[in-house]
C-alpha cells in the first residue's frame, strides 16, 4: 500500500499546481460536485441520524444512572462534531465516490482514452483529476456539516423517546450548546477537508495506475477504497493530536 | 495556435536504430525507416511483432532505449519541436471518450485548448464529421455507434488537429470487409485532399496492398523489407511469404 505514497504525493502536488486552472474547468467541477451530493445526500442523512441515535442510546442511560443527564447532549454533540461525522462520512464517501473515481479513470486508462487525451496535448491531471479533487474538497465538508446537524437531531430524538434517558429535545440542545463550541465544529470540518483530499488523490492515482482489463479496474477500485480508509484513519489520529494543541 | 497552423502539407519522418525492451525482453531490435512527406506508409506484420509499440514511440507515449525519431530532420525529443508539428493518432479501439457525445469528442482538442469560440467549434465538428461521412451524428453517444463508425469519428477527431502526420493503429481490426474498405478509402482521400503524411500500422494484407505507397514488413521487432506493394510481394523471405499467403486451406510449412 505504501509503495505508491510518493506517486500519490506527486499527483497531489501537481494537482495543487494546476489549481489556477480550476475556474476553466468549473463546468466539470460542478458536474462532479452534483454527482457527489446527489449520490450521497440520502445515505449521509440515514447514516448520521442513526450514528447520533446510537451514541445517545449507548451513553445516555449510563450518564443518567450516574446523575449526569445534563452531559448527554454535550457527549453526543462533541463526539459527532469532532470525530464521528468527519470520519464516518469520509469512509462513506471513500466507498461511494472514491470507488467511482477509480473505476471511471481506470476504465479510461484501460480503454486508451487517457492516451487519446495525451495525444491531443490534454493533461489528464487538468482534465480528470483537478475537477474531481476540487469537487470532493468542497462537497465533503458541506456533507459533514449536514451530517453533524442530522446526527445531533438523531441523538436528541432518541434521548427524548428512550425511557432510560428521557431528556426533552430542548434540554438536549441546551446542554449541547453549553459544551460544543464553534471551533469544535470547525475542527470536524477541517478534518473532513483533509480526508477529501486524501480520497481524491488516492482514488485518482489508483485510476491512473490501472493496468490490465476489467480485473485491473476491479483491483484499482478495491485498492482505492481500502487505501483511502487506512490513510484516513492514520491521518485522523495525526490531525486530532495537532488540533488538540 | 502555432506557425504551422495553416500549413496543411505532410511532414517527413525518419526512424533510426530504434530499440526498446520491456522487462528484459527486446520488443524493437533496431528499427530503421523513412517516410516521405505526403506518403501513405504501411507497417505490416503479424500480431506481437512490435508494431503498436513502435507507434507509441512515434507519438511520444513511449521513450526509446536507443535510437532516434526525426520529423523533418528534428528529433521529436527536443524541446523546440513541441507544438511545431501537428500529429494525430487514430487508436485501434477509436479511444473515444465514452462520457462525451460524438461532437464533444471531435471538438475536444479545440474546446480544451480554447482555440475557437463554441459556435466555430460546432461548425468545425460538423465539417469534419461530414468529411468522414458521419453527418448528423454529433449528438449521439459513442456506445450508439458501430465499430466502423467509431473509427471514422476517431479520424474526424484527428482531423480537427489539422495534422501533418496521422498515425493509424490497426484501423481495420474488428471491422467487416465493407467497413474496412470505407476506412481504407478515407485514408487515401485524406492524402489526396490535404496531403497529410499517413503511417498505418496493420496486419491487414488487403488494406496494406490497397492503400500503401510503400510498405515496411516488421517481424519480431525487426524490419524485414521496405518497398512498394509490388516489391514487397516479390520479396523472397520465407517468414514474409508465409504471412502473405496464410489461409484456412493450406497448413503453414
Amino acid at each position: 500500500m505504501f509503495e505508491n505514497i510518493g506517486e500519490i504525493i506527486l499527483l497531489f502536488w501537481r494537482t495543487m499546481l494546476a489549481l489556477p486552472l480550476a475556474w476553466r474547468q468549473r463546468q466539470k467541477v460542478f458536474e462532479q460536485f452534483f454527482e457527489i451530493g446527489n449520490a450521497s445526500l440520502l445515505m449521509v442523512c440515514v447514516l448520521s441520524f442513526f450514528i447520533g441515535a446510537v451514541i445517545a442510546l449507548q451513553t445516555g442511560p449510563v450518564l443518567v444512572e450516574r446523575s449526569l443527564s445534563s452531559a448527554v447532549g454535550g457527549v453526543v454533540g462533541i463526539s459527532i462534531a469532532k470525530e464521528l461525522a468527519p470520519v464516518m462520512m469520509a469512509i462513506l464517501i471513500a466507498g461511494r465516490i472514491g470507488s467511482a473515481m477509480a473505476a471511471e479513470i481506470g476504465s479510461m486508462r484501460v480503454y486508451q482514452e487517457i492516451d487519446a487525451l495525451r495525444t491531443m496535448n490534454i493533461d489528464p491531471i487538468h482534465y480528470l483529476v483537478l475537477p474531481r479533487m476540487v469537487a470532493i474538497a468542497v462537497a465533503l465538508p458541506m456533507l459533514v456539516v449536514f451530517a453533524i446537524l442530522v446526527g445531533w437531531f438523531g441523538g436528541a430524538v432518541v434521548a427524548d423517546l428512550n425511557n432510560h434517558i428521557s431528556i426533552p429535545i430542548q434540554a438536549f440542545f441546551s446542554d449541547l450548546r453549553n459544551v460544543v463550541q464553534l471551533k469544535d465544529v470547525a475542527n470536524g470540518v477541517f478534518k473532513s477537508f483533509c480526508f477529501a483530499l486524501i480520497i481524491g488523490a488516492v482514488s485518482c492515482h489508483q485510476g491512473l495506475a490501472t493496468i490490465g482489463g476489467p480485473r485491473g479496474i476491479g483491483r484499482s477500485v478495491t485498492k482505492a477504497v481500502v487505501n483511502s480508509i487506512v490513510i484516513i484513519v492514520i491521518f485522523d489520529y495525526v490531525l486530532t493530536r495537532i488540533l488538540l494543541k | 495556435m502555432n506557425d504551422a497552423t495553416n500549413n496543411h502539407s505532410g511532414v517527413g519522418l525518419q526512424v533510426s536504430h530504434l530499440r526498446k525492451s520491456f522487462n528484459g525482453e527486446e520488443v524493437l531490435r533496431g528499427i530503421d525507416f523513412e517516410v516521405q512527406p505526403g506518403e501513405i506508409f504501411v507497417i505490416m506484420g503479424p500480431s506481437g511483432s512490435g508494431k503498436s509499440v513502435l507507434l507509441k514511440h512515434l507519438i511520444g507515449l513511449e521513450s526509446p532505449d536507443e535510437g532516434e525519431i526525426l520529423i523533418n530532420g528534428e528529433s521529436i525529443q527536443s524541446p523546440e519541436i513541441a507544438g511545431k508539428y501537428r500529429m494525430a493518432l487514430v487508436f485501434q479501439s477509436g479511444a473515444l471518450l465514452n462520457s462525451l457525445t460524438v461532437g464533444e469528442n471531435v471538438g475536444l482538442y479545440l474546446s480544451e485548448h480554447r482555440l475557437k469560440p463554441p459556435e466555430e467549434i460546432t461548425r468545425v465538428v460538423e465539417e469534419k464529421l461530414e468529411a468522414v461521412g458521419l453527418k448528423d451524428t454529433a449528438d449521439k453517444m459513442p456506445n450508439e455507434l458501430s465499430g466502423g463508425m467509431k473509427k471514422r469519428v476517431a479520424i474526424a477527431r484527428a482531423l480537427v488537429i489539422e495534422p501533418q502526420l496521422i498515425l493509424y493503429d490497426e484501423p481495420t481490426s474488428e471491422l467487416d470487409p465493407l467497413s474496412a474498405a470505407v476506412i481504407g478509402r478515407e485514408i487515401v482521400k485524406l492524402k489526396q485532399r490535404i496531403h497529410v503524411t499517413s503511417l498505418v500500422v496493420s496486419h491487414d494484407r488487403d488494406l496494406a496492398f490497397g492503400i500503401a505507397d510503400r510498405i515496411a514488413v516488421i517481424s519480431e521487432g525487426r524490419i524485414l523489407t521496405i518497398g512498394t506493394p509490388e516489391e514487397v510481394k516479390q520479396f523472397n523471405d520465407p517468414a514474409l511469404q508465409k504471412f502473405l499467403h496464410a489461409d484456412f486451406q493450406h497448413e503453414s510449412p
